[in-house]
């Protein structure tokens, strides 16, 4: 049934939402905000951060030549691929996406800012007209954490109880080797991570089946006892 | 009427729970008392998760014979050469110091439940209130056709870690130039199910550079096999030629073997083998038939708690429980054993009860950086643990990939022990 819902939630972010774009490719303006790191154009090469030609459909970290965070081809080698809904994902909240990624960035709130990069980004890719596009407006929801959620005061006792599932490949001293550690995080971070994995836009198969069926309640438990953890 | 701990107490919820009086026990002693028999991944990780969470209100001993536990996953690496056997081997030592965990080095050898008391090879006899068995796995008799344990070393099965993981490996660096490895495989159900085909890959690993000319026969009663189409693939692409799997299509259920002449004899014919690793049919560890909460081969549970359909107040974890449809591996006696500890626990203390939550995930190593994994959630039902979801990696994964899989199961590793042993 999972299955079925991650497909049905990808494809309204296609279609109702179309996803990205104003007419004629976007907004370069909001292109300034990233351009102290990345190029994009005939002429772009990589700089702190890679160029951005050609990035819809690309998997992450795969960028040949330029030295990305472990975390970035982590989340590649587990089968991160750049499209319109990861994209606007990453581009809302970088870390939340890709925890340890070295894009120094806090993210764009705003929706129509997102959607407006988005579309102009496009305009680099191979095939832009393969590539969805619609009215910012009609831009599709369904990975915004709704502020009720982030808002749960999670039982510390009840996470304590779930985290048993977690730390079987977590370490609860931090250490980090092949899996990453999971303690002392903020809890919004956790909490929006843990979304993602629900959500099934993070990838890692064991992390999105396990997410997939903890309540909102239960994210908001594990969020407070990792973040207590000593 | 029996305390509810079996019903779902949602989070909200939780807090009644604690209002239900704690199970009434036996009189003259303080602290509720809880035996663990068995030191693996099911026992090590229920002792320690009942004496952390209790905060001493609990009197936790564990009955493990062995000093030193080699465990059982991860051996098949050492055989490749990717582990050392320290690097699988773990001691006692924290759970006792620690955690104040009475830990005992004996054989558990009778369980009388009538009176609730346990004893032991050396004579001293442990009373409870609560009883949990995790003894592994043995081996049927007369599974294998010229069989048995007192040919364990002419033919090992390496199938529980320590000394028979040493004496396979062994045996293998010894082979003779373009010689036979031979495995006979069990019949279902068995611990690790994938373990058997991770095993010949570690083993051809090995033979390619030392023995290139080697050859493994696999006899097999079964006619199919977990993570078939990933081994498959990986032994075409890393050991062409090399591997010889017989399934039970092909007579590889009709076996026997002679310890003293080195031969396996599959559907009527002879094969001279250098190395013949038998690994029979299992069933539970002998403590659960003597306590006698088994029902043919293997102890039947009730999903919510671990606890037996014969006793309560005796609980079995891991390989030796048949309780529906996790596999039998480390991973699932570990999940199995912190529902377990949290419901004990509750019961002697009026502690929350939280409802069952298992999963599951199984790592193998085909060849170097090429790792794979199966893995499903499952639920407690009235009638058993029930499957929720799953995944297993796909064939033609690229090479960074099934290298991040093999860290990743590194990492696992790492953290499953210090889930055990603290």
């Amino acid at each position: 049934m999972r299955a079925a819902s991650t497909a049905s939630l990808v494809a309204a972010a296609w279609l109702a939402a179309g996803a990205v774009g104003a007419a004629e490719g976007g907004d370069a303006s909001v292109f300034a905000r990233c351009a102290g790191c990345h190029e994009v154009g005939p002429a772009a090469k990589d700089r702190i951060g890679p160029h951005l030609n050609g990035l819809f459909g690309r998997r992450a970290g795969a960028h040949a030549g330029f030295a990305y965070s472990e975390s970035m081809q982590r989340a590649g080698n587990d089968g991160l691929i750049w499209t319109a809904a990861t994209l606007d994902a990453y581009i809302e909240n970088p870390r939340a996406l890709v925890s340890k990624t070295r894009m120094s960035f806090r993210g764009l709130a705003s929706a129509q800012d997102r959607a407006d990069l988005l579309a102009y980004l496009r305009r680099f890719s191979d095939d832009p007209s393969d590539l969805p596009e619609a009215e910012p407006t009609a831009r599709g929801v369904d990975h915004d954490i709704d502020p009720s959620i982030l808002a749960l005061r999670g039982d510390p006792e009840y996470g304590e109880y779930l985290s048993a599932e977690c730390v079987t490949c977590h370490r609860v001293d931090g250490g980090d080797t092949g899996i990453p550690s999971i303690t002392r995080w903020p809890t919004e971070d956790f909490v929006v991570a843990m979304q993602a994995y629900k959500r099934a836009l993070r990838p890692h198969p064991v992390m999105q089946m396990l997410a997939g069926r903890l309540s909102d309640e239960e994210i908001a438990a594990l969020a407070a006892y990792f973040h207590e953890i000593k | 009427m029996k305390l509810n701990r079996r019903t779902f107490i949602g989070a909200s919820a939780a807090a009644a729970a604690s209002l239900h009086a704690p199970t009434v026990l036996a009189e003259g002693h303080g602290k509720p008392r809880v035996v663990v028999i068995g030191g693996g991944a099911g026992g090590a990780t229920a002792a320690r998760y009942l004496a952390k969470d209790s905060q001493g209100q609990l009197d936790v001993t564990l009955v493990e014979p062995s000093r030193t536990y080699v465990s059982c996953f991860f051996s098949n690496l050492y055989l490749g050469g990717f582990k050392d056997i320290e690097d699988i081997s773990h001691t006692y030592g924290t759970l006792a110091a620690k955690y104040g965990i009475n830990v005992v080095h004996d054989w558990a050898v009778d369980v009388d439940r009538e009176s609730k008391v346990v004893t032991l090879a050396g004579g001293a006899r442990l009373p409870y209130d609560k009883l949990i068995l995790s003894p592994g796995i043995d081996f049927v008799e007369d599974a294998v056709d010229g069989w048995s344990i007192a040919s364990q070393n002419a033919m090992p099965h390496a199938y529980k870690g320590g000394s028979q993981t040493e004496l396979l490996k062994a045996q293998v660096m010894a082979m003779p130039e373009g010689g036979t490895f031979a495995m006979v495989a069990p019949p279902n159900p068995y611990r690790c199910p994938p373990g058997p085909y991770e095993r010949v890959s570690m083993v051809a690993h090995v033979l390619k550079t030392t023995n290139p000319t080697a050859k493994i026969i696999v006899a097999d009663p079964k006619e199919k096999f977990s993570k078939q189409a990933l081994f498959e693939e990986g032994w075409g692409k890393h050991y062409s030629g090399m591997i010889d799997w017989i399934g039970a299509d092909f007579g590889g259920g009709v076996v026997s073997v002679d310890p003293s002449a080195m031969t396996l004899t599959i559907d009527g014919e002879e094969t001279k083998v250098d190395v013949c690793n038998v690994i029979p049919a299992m069933k539970a560890g002998r403590i659960a038939e003597l306590a006698g909460v088994t029902d043919g081969n293997w102890a039947p549970v009730n999903a919510a708690d671990m606890s037996t359909k014969a006793d309560d107040d005796v609980y079995v974890l891991g390989d030796a429980s048949r309780q529906g449809d996790m596999p039998k591996s480390g991973f699932s006696a570990n999940a199995q054993a912190k529902v377990c500890a949290n419901a004990v626990r509750g019961a002697l203390t009026g502690s929350k009860v939280f409802p069952a939550k298992f999963s599951n995930t199984c790592w193998s190593l085909i060849a170097k950086d090429d790792g794979v994994k199966v893995g499903a959630t499952y639920e407690a039902t009235e009638e058993k643990i029930a499957k929720v979801d799953g995944f297993i990696s796909a064939t033609g994964e690229d090479r960074a990939l099934r290298k991040t899989t093999y860290e990743e199961s590194e990492g696992w590793y790492a953290g499953m022990t210090t889930d055990m042993f603290g």
